[in-house]
């Protein structure tokens, strides 16, 4: 394979969603200095809001937030039932939504950042005016300062709702925000102790949220002695606690570990690199853009061994024959159904540590389907998955109208013209070198008993299909 | 010590006598013997930490109903198990296999340190790790390893993911939705050419991996499939998730298949708010599809062959929190059913709610001597080379 090409593809599958067919060969006609730029500049303009929520359900929820007296009002069952089902619906469509800008947008960086954060601040949230908030918190600083991020995510309705921080009061703590705020979102397990968590939690107390979803600080449940936090004494709040976990170097390390997993090796990680990393997204007051650079300028991002070392996620994989099959899929919600039969729905993380990634995406099963998905798409075909039935891990997700045949209206035009010229003695070791980033042999033999030999497209047609049906395929 | 005997030929009349000679010949046997034809070990994880206090109830502690005055369940309305017990209302299932002599409880099971995170307890339950060790295998992945070479269909987990417990270094278990779902998505020619033509042994590590998971998949589909057809469960199963999940294993069991281990979960019990509606649900979900499971393989024969054992990654709270739900805690209890348990009953105390560890209730079992017991005594394997250390064995088998 030309070093160039597997270059390329190593950028845009890492910082991205993979090569866009119609756009490979401007990319391949840029130098290699100018494709890291080019990333970072498609993803300079502002993310737009996606405001998905039913006006109803906002009428219910911001109306009252509008009319202050009758802010604590509670809603009635009606009316909860009414903003828990509009949600499930829009919950939908807005995960539908965000598909479309991973598959479509010239933002690429962005999106595949926010899609890390996404699963960094994991949250589970059947409130559709809270999540389509915390998105657009975490989509608006992705690339911006973590502390911002991090801020954000922990005064959003979402985040609050999810880790019980209503329930954290003066009288009764809850531990379960500080907890994970320190064991997932900042310094990581064995840089604290159980004291410092309850001490924590004491400082949280009061931080809630109103009904429109605006964070309110409740100064009534507010515990307002001293507590005693990893090594420092004081009244501290919420605000207090999350500058001291942002004065810790631990916490750029575990950011900065987590994020080397993400764009550069989840396997093979150097504790140097870690360390030089973590240091100088420190120094550089957690700039995240920063720290990007650091990874994609440094000697080793573009090593042999990084290269197609990593098993994409389901999203990833989803996004990615999007983008290198251009396709319009009349019926979208499919899309639901294969994020459950894959193990990774947005918004429905399996637990607050988010997707644990690597090969436990790879099982019998969920391997088979991969496998099988790109003959769905040509074929027009049922995905025939019977996805788990469980209300916890589906919570809206389970619905009478969830799609599963794969009705896609593939454009093949692009990836026709990609290969016009190639002889067919030459073509499937070609559409490998698109399609793969492994450096195995195409079984040449295989191949050709199941390529179509009736003319030049369908034999294009084929071996790409052939060729995303494989074990190699699923890495990048 | 409320161990209810029961009358040992009772059993005897439910099964066949040669149903009894495995265990009796197991005896004498070897170590290192295969385990016996037709022993299985169902692991049912409880997800999400459930509250072992709302499970088995301690009806005559007043500490009991004085810190939990909106979530207590009430002596009068639990399902008695003796005196100083009752079960959550909604597990009559388990009641009755308690009067059959078939059920059993271990209190206050747990580990040093215990940790409070869901994740990081999950861990150190799946790998078996201490709390101050990080293990990147399962104790039956490690199982598999160690004894089921050759066999990917030893261990499987209903699901349609592989938890770490069933991760070994060399071996895996498979994880299937059903037998059907996998056999229609292996069957495919290409699929089996271009896995057979894959002959390239330097590898990357993980295309090797896909390259194995692609086969093993291959080679066991036709195999479950074939088995399950052979026999199929035919008890009333409902119609949820861990219903169908016990339907499958029961098919696989009546087929005689060569698996040791399944693998089940069913949440999320982190009830942290309105605990009781939420574990009310589950539990009757879990109850349901239990009751069909044990009437089935009673009716089969396979009773006496079968063990189940439930867990959670920690029990939870001694007191209820302000949001008629309970926080994290520690240690917690485990349910045994099966037809040949050598104890019965409340195999040990009820925890001792005026001994608690800053509100939590202390271990008195390591979990890992519970599952030396199961990997030493029921799959015939060598516990102390799966675990990593000697833990002393309990006597429920």
């Amino acid at each position: 394979m030309e070093k160039k090409m597997q270059k390329l593809k190593h950028l845009l599958w890492r910082t991205g969603f993979g090569p866009r067919t119609q756009s490979w060969d401007k990319w391949m006609a840029l130098p290699e200095n100018a494709w890291w730029p080019k990333m970072k500049d498609d993803s300079v303009v502002k993310p737009e809001y996606f405001d998905i929520a039913d006006s109803a359900v906002k009428g219910l929820l911001m109306g009252i937030g509008e009319i202050g007296r009758m802010e604590r009002r509670d809603l009635d069952q009606a009316e909860k039932k009414q903003i828990r089902e509009q949600s499930r619906d829009d919950l939908r469509n807005l995960n539908l939504l965000w598909l479309e800008e991973m598959t479509r947008t010239q933002a690429q960086l962005r999106e595949k950042i926010a899609l890390f954060w996404h699963g960094h601040f994991a949250s589970r949230n059947i409130n559709i005016l809270y999540q389509q908030q915390l998105l657009h918190v975490i989509r608006e600083n992705a690339l911006g300062n973590f502390r911002d991020l991090l801020r954000g995510v922990s005064k959003s309705a979402a985040m609050i709702a999810f880790l019980n921080n209503q329930q954290n009061k003066k009288q009764h703590p809850n531990e379960n925000f500080a907890r994970e705020v320190m064991e997932l979102f900042t310094m990581g397990r064995g840089h604290y102790t159980e004291n410092d968590i309850k001490e924590a939690a004491r400082a949280f107390t009061g931080w809630s949220f109103k009904l429109n979803g605006d964070f309110v600080f409740r100064s009534f449940d507010h515990d307002k002695d001293e507590k005693t936090v990893l090594g420092k004494s004081g009244k501290f709040d919420g605000d207090d606690i999350i500058d001291i976990l942002l004065e810790k170097r631990n916490t750029a390390r575990f950011i900065a570990r987590k994020m080397y997993k993400f764009l550069v090796n989840d396997t093979i990680i150097p504790e140097e690199r870690i360390t030089w990393l973590g240091d100088r997204f420190y120094d550089s007051g957690y700039q995240i853009l920063r720290l990007l650079d650091d990874i994609v300028r440094s000697d080793w991002f573009f090593a042999t061994e990084n290269m197609g070392s990593r098993i994409k996620s389901p999203v990833e994989y989803w996004i990615g024959i999007r983008r290198v099959l251009p396709m319009e899929l009349e019926e979208p919600e499919v899309q639901l159904k294969l994020q459950r039969a894959l193990d990774q729905i947005l918004f429905y993380p399996p637990n607050v540590a988010g997707w644990p990634g690597g090969k436990a995406w790879i099982d019998s099963s969920s391997l088979m389907l991969r496998l099988r998905i790109p003959q769905l798409i040509v074929d027009r075909g049922d995905l025939d998955v019977q996805t788990k039935d469980d209300d916890d891990q589906q919570m809206g997700m389970k619905n009478k109208n969830q799609k599963g045949v794969l009705t896609a209206n593939v454009d093949w035009k692009p990836v026709l013209k990609q290969f016009a010229g190639v002889s067919a003695n030459d073509l499937a070791q070609r559409v490998a070198d698109y399609l793969w980033q492994t450096e195995t042999r195409v079984p040449v033999q295989v191949l050709e008993k199941y390529t179509a030999r009736d003319d030049k497209d369908s034999s294009i047609k084929s071996v790409m299909i052939r060729l995303m049906a494989t074990p190699e395929y699923q890495l990048c | 010590m409320l161990i209810k005997r029961r009358d040992f030929l009772k059993t005897g009349s439910l099964a066949t006598a040669s149903m009894f000679m495995p265990k009796f010949l197991k005896a004498v046997e070897g170590r290192n013997m295969l385990a016996p034809k037709g022993k299985v070990l169902v692991m049912l994880q409880m997800n999400g930490g459930n509250d072992g206090l709302n499970t088995v109830i301690p009806v005559r502690n007043d500490i009991y109903y004085k810190e939990r005055k909106r979530i207590a369940v009430p002596r009068e309305t639990s399902l008695s198990l003796g005196t100083e017990a009752g079960l959550h209302p909604v597990l009559s299932a388990l009641k009755n296999a308690y009067d059959d002599g078939e059920m059993a409880v271990l209190n206050s099971v747990g580990y040093p340190n215990p940790d409070r995170s869901h994740f990081r307890s999950m861990d150190i339950w799946q790998s078996a790790s201490a709390a101050s060790e990080y293990w990147q295998t399962g104790w039956i992945g490690r199982f598999l390893d160690a004894q089921c070479a050759g066999r990917p269909s030893a261990a499987l987990e209903i699901d349609d993911t592989l938890s770490l417990a069933l991760k070994g270094t060399q071996s895996k278990g498979l994880a299937l939705k059903d037998p059907k779902r996998l056999y229609e998505s292996a069957h495919n020619q290409y699929f089996v050419d271009y896995s057979a033509a894959h002959t390239d042994q330097h590898e990357e590590a993980p295309v090797a991996y896909l390259y194995k998971t692609m086969a093993e998949t291959l080679s066991s589909a036709d195999y479950l499939f074939e088995q399950s057809r052979r026999k199929p469960a035919s008890g009333n199963y409902p119609a949820t998730g861990l219903g169908k999940q016990m339907k499958t294993i029961a098919s696989l069991i009546l087929a005689d298949t060569d698996t040791s281990v399944y693998y089940v979960s069913l949440g999320s019990f982190d009830t942290h708010i309105n605990q009781e509606a939420q574990q009310k649900r589950l539990f009757t979900e879990m109850n349901e599809a239990l009751a069909a499971f044990i009437k089935e393989m009673k009716a089969n024969g396979k009773w006496n062959d079968v063990l189940l054992a439930t867990f959670s990654e920690f029990g939870r709270r001694v007191s209820q929190n302000a949001s008629g739900g309970t926080d994290h805690g520690t240690a917690n209890n485990m349910i045994l059913l099966g037809g040949s348990l050598r104890e019965k009953g409340l195999i040990n105390p009820m925890p001792d709610l005026t001994d608690l560890d800053a509100g939590d209730l202390k271990y008195n079992i390591d979990f890992r001597q519970v599952y030396a017991t199961l990997l030493e005594r029921w799959l015939d394997a060598d516990a102390e080379k799966i675990l990593g250390r000697k833990f002393d064995m309990l006597g429920f088998v």
